[in-house]
């Protein structure tokens, strides 16, 4: 198909346009020779930064500043090993340090403001790549999301400055030694000199090294030198502190006097509080105050319980504008109304899938809201003082954080200061476009006049999340005398991130995929591969009922549709093979495969299931093959498959947020289940380094998951399985 | 109302009311924030501590019934420091993603490994249930058969 044609919509910069944030960091670096010689100059004696990223101390300890949040994912010692390979560095003296919410960090790898413990000084802003220090500020990044962390920041960012400061260490050695650059030698955080037998560690050289420009343009190491990238004898650091309950969350935050809030929303969607009788709540131990926020209400007290018990007995009368007349079948019955009649956009239409001859193949599917349920619920702390506010709490985006903390405060956000912590969990909720969970702790905070924990209940959490959004997507294909589609159209609900979520890898000749813009009042953010999620399984299912129809074996019928895509098959084929696709499966088990792209990597299960006596799938193993281009930290790497297949299960099991009243009715575990151990199946991860194009991991593995279970479902029963999730099925007929 | 737990060998009197879950006691009148808040209804295990030897989950325990009983929280597990098996099976084989399940799943494993030191597959899905949301079921299960193996070696 041609490139030109295709009309992708580009609406929002959120997730999946993190090359924005890479392009930003690669022309941030070219802008900082200037800067970075300045700042040496002022900071002599204070440990030298190298390249922005990397900071060496005389004792010969390397830090690596990550501007990105760990919530799991690994990226707190992905991104130190890229740097300190290019470095050469000794793997055992580096650490790392989260760099701050700070717009310095957003698009820039200067962190002199951090290191040396102040601000920027005024005198360094001309300096400043101007146009992407706008940018990057303007739209508030820095965002740990989008799967972009190794492949942008790692790639363009962290390898570059590692080569950098190496290149500046070796100058640095050649002048005091009076030699040439080309004698000279590194490893293991020494530069040697062989012929005369001289060494001298990185930290002796590193002030020395400050007084030359790095180099925007360093020579990278050839794959077959690296020690440190792609091996797996790398331990995270972060782990240690999660296995002796001394890793600090933001709910662990302390601060001396603090108060606690327990909050509660508005039940229903959008309502508004008319009235509140706080006279009860108020007479109870321990209360400070009862805050109304219109949309919210909290109690603050001096300890957590008695301000969640306080909460009970706040009685709230509220105006919800005929949402709390919205359930779930009427949401699902306007996007199916809507999908009739408002104007389409599409993501691509070429060829005629009309006029296109063969038979007519439709499909309705379906998927539900899902909530992210974090392990940590949300929460934050916040202090208000002296024109002045602090905000302890765990962000992907603590530029985002700032932002929406300073308005709720009414503050400039250079007046605002937000202390990261690790995440309990991310999968996009701790994106908040809308920024819910920091802003009514700074309110909160704010009316208080004292630091003030805000911890979210478990249903406040599941209630008032951003979901994924529900969407009813339908499909008409035309099969030719080949049994091939010669037309695929598909219209879909509601669109969000990334753009080309819903476009298919097969060669089909006439495609036409469009959409509408249906939502109701429940709010949507980004979760875990975000639109991917729900059009894998759309299009990977539909796909599938096309090689039925075609009588065709599934997987060789999505493989004679992808000669122009080498890297699909491969996968694809990988993954079907390993996991046993053409040696055959156990008597009453049966075996789906999904394949598809997502944050530039190209993912395929192959998925073993069979019918429990529950008239459940059990799925035993999943085949999992990953082209992520190249493997950083390929332990990582299996065990983000891992994860995303498990939190894929999860939504294709038992994921289902349904809507009463206008309310969210589920709001805890026991209704909104999760995958537990005993489901687990064996995981195979096959990991193909391509070589082409570095891609994300920590979402892209999610995508394919429920369609290659549901195909398997298929293949072990008949039922096609069109709405999501499994639990309301009932396969016991072929258990 | 004062109350006298045993945590962690030693005792401490805390002064709240007599239906306060153990779970907000322990973090925050006591300090013990390695034990975690995650759903408030004994569904997903993140509050686990060890009474008197058995995973019990906290968040819906009333302090009024902990006290006569040892309590050990993932603080008390091990010496500043150091780890057990467990926890050293939980480092080498990279087990925690976000980690905020962790301490929980570590207190119930511990706990399971002392009571059944050869649990089967089935013994151990039954005892673990709790909710790690990243999804670190699998690398739990090789770590938990990780010690299961030194343990009858040593």
């Amino acid at each position: 198909m041609a490139e030109g044609k295709k009309k992708l919509t580009r609406r929002k910069f959120l997730l999946g346009t993190g090359a924005v944030v890479g392009g930003g960091l690669v022309l941030g670096y070219a802008a900082l020779p200037n800067q970075m010689k300045d700042i040496a100059a002022k900071h002599k004696g204070e440990g030298q930064i190298l390249s922005g990223w990397i900071k060496i101390t005389p004792d010969n300890k390397i830090t690596v500043i990550v501007p990105h949040a760990e919530m799991g994912q690994g990226t707190h010692t992905a991104l130190p090993m890229m740097a300190a390979e290019e470095l050469d560095a000794d793997w055992d003296l580096v650490s790392m340090e989260e760099a701050p919410g700070l717009p310095e960090f957003a698009n820039q790898p200067l962190g002199e403001g951090f290191i040396v413990g102040d601000s920027m000084p005024d005198i360094l802003a001309p300096l400043i790549n101007k146009a992407f220090y706008s940018i990057a500020q303007a739209m508030d990044l820095q965002i740990t999301g989008g799967s972009t962390s190794v492949r942008f920041t790692g790639q363009y960012g962290m390898r570059i400055a590692g080569a950098a400061a190496r290149e500046m260490l070796v100058r640095a050695a050649a002048k005091e030694w009076g030699v040439a650059r080309s004698d000279l030698t590194t490893g293991k955080s020494f530069v040697h000199h062989k012929a005369s037998g001289r060494s001298a560690s990185y930290g002796s050289l590193a002030e020395a090294a400050s007084a030359f420009d790095p180099n925007p343009t360093p020579t990278l190491k050839p794959k077959a030198a690296h020690t440190i990238v792609g091996t797996r004898t790398i331990k995270r650091f972060d782990i240690p502190g999660k296995v002796n309950g001394t890793a600090k969350y933001g709910i662990d935050a302390e601060v001396d006097g603090m108060l606690y809030a327990s909050i509660a929303r508005v039940p229903v969607h959008g309502g508004a509080i008319t009235s509140l009788d706080d006279a009860a709540a108020l007479a109870m131990p321990g209360v400070k105050k009862v805050c109304n926020l219109g949309y919210a209400y909290a109690v603050v007290a001096d300890k957590y319980w008695r301000a969640k018990k306080a909460l009970e007995a706040v009685d709230i009368k509220f105006e919800a504008g005929g949402n709390e007349l919205i359930d779930s079948d009427a949401i699902f019955a306007r996007f199916n109304k809507d999908l009739g009649e408002l104007e389409l956009e599409y993501d691509i239409d070429e060829g005629d899938v009309e006029a296109a001859e063969g038979k007519l193949i439709e499909a309705d599917y379906s998927v539900p809201y899902l909530a992210h349920a974090c392990m940590e619920p949300m929460n934050a702390t916040a202090w208000m003082r002296d024109g002045k506010l602090d905000v302890w709490t765990g962000t992907q985006a603590p530029l985002m954080a700032r932002a929406a903390a300073a308005k709720a405060a009414g503050l400039e956000p250079e007046n605002v200061t937000i202390h990261n912590h690790m995440l309990g969990g991310g999968f996009g909720r701790r994106i908040h476009a809308e920024n819910d969970y920091v802003a009514p702790a700074v309110e909160i905070a704010k009316m208080v006049g004292e630091p003030v924990k805000t911890i979210w209940t478990r249903e406040e959490d599941m209630r008032f999340d951003e979901y994924r959004p529900a969407v009813v997507s339908r499909f008409a294909a035309k099969l030719g005398d080949d049994g091939k589609p010669t037309a695929w159209k598909n219209r879909f609900s509601d669109k969000r991130e990334p753009v080309e979520a819903p476009l298919i890898p097969y060669g089909v000749e006439n495609q036409s995929i469009g959409f509408v813009r249906s939502q109701s009042h429940i709010k949507l953010g980004p979760w875990r591969s975000v639109d991917h999620s729900q059009h894998a399984f759309f299009t990977e299912s539909f796909v599938d009922e096309l090689a039925h129809e075609a009588g065709a074996d599934p997987l060789a019928y999505r493989l004679s549709m992808l000669a122009d895509k080498p890297r699909h098959a491969n996968v694809l084929k990988t993954a079907a093979e390993k996991g046993g696709w053409y040696a055959g499966v156990k008597d009453g088990r049966a075996m789906g495969v999904a394949v598809h792209e997502s944050f530039g990597s190209i993912v395929a299960h192959a998925a073993e299931v069979s019918i429990g006596s529950d008239g459940m799938p059990k799925v035993h193993k999943v085949t999992c093959a990953v082209d992520c281009g190249e493997a950083i930290n390929p332990d990582n790497i299996e065990s983000q498959i891992e994860s995303a297949i498990i939190y894929g299960m999860t939504g294709a099991f038992f994921g289902e947020i349904t809507v009463d009243g206008g309310q969210v009715v589920e709001g805890n575990f026991p209704e909104y289940e999760m995958v537990r151990l005993a489901d687990v199946p064996e995981i195979e991860v096959f990991i193909i380094e391509s070589g082409e194009k570095m891609g994300g991991i920590g979402e892209p593995g999610l995508p394919p998951t429920a369609p290659a279970i549901t195909n398997a479902v298929f293949a072990l029963t008949g039922q096609r399985v069109r709405q999501l999730p499994l639990k309301n099925y009932d396969f016991t007929a072929s258990a | 109302m004062p109350y006298t737990l045993k945590v962690n060998g030693e005792t401490r009197t805390v002064d709240v009311e007599p239906d306060t879950p153990l779970l907000w006691v322990l973090r925050d009148e006591l300090g013990f924030k390695g034990v975690k808040f995650g759903c408030g209804v004994a569904a997903c295990g993140a509050c686990t501590v060890h009474m008197d030897g058995a995973a019990t989950r906290t968040c819906v325990y009333p302090v009024e019934a902990a006290e006569d009983i040892e309590i050990t929280t993932i603080e008390g597990l091990s010496d500043e420091g150091m780890f057990t098996d467990v926890q050293q099976a939980w480092i080498d084989e990279q087990v925690p993603q976000c980690g905020y399940c962790q301490s929980g799943m570590v207190m119930a494993v511990s706990a399971l490994l002392d009571e059944n030191p050869a649990p089967t597959d089935e013994d151990i899905n039954d005892a673990i249930s709790n909710v790690c949301r990243c999804g670190s079921y699998p690398r739990i299960k090789k770590a938990i058969k990780k010690v299961i193996s030194e343990r009858g070696a040593a």
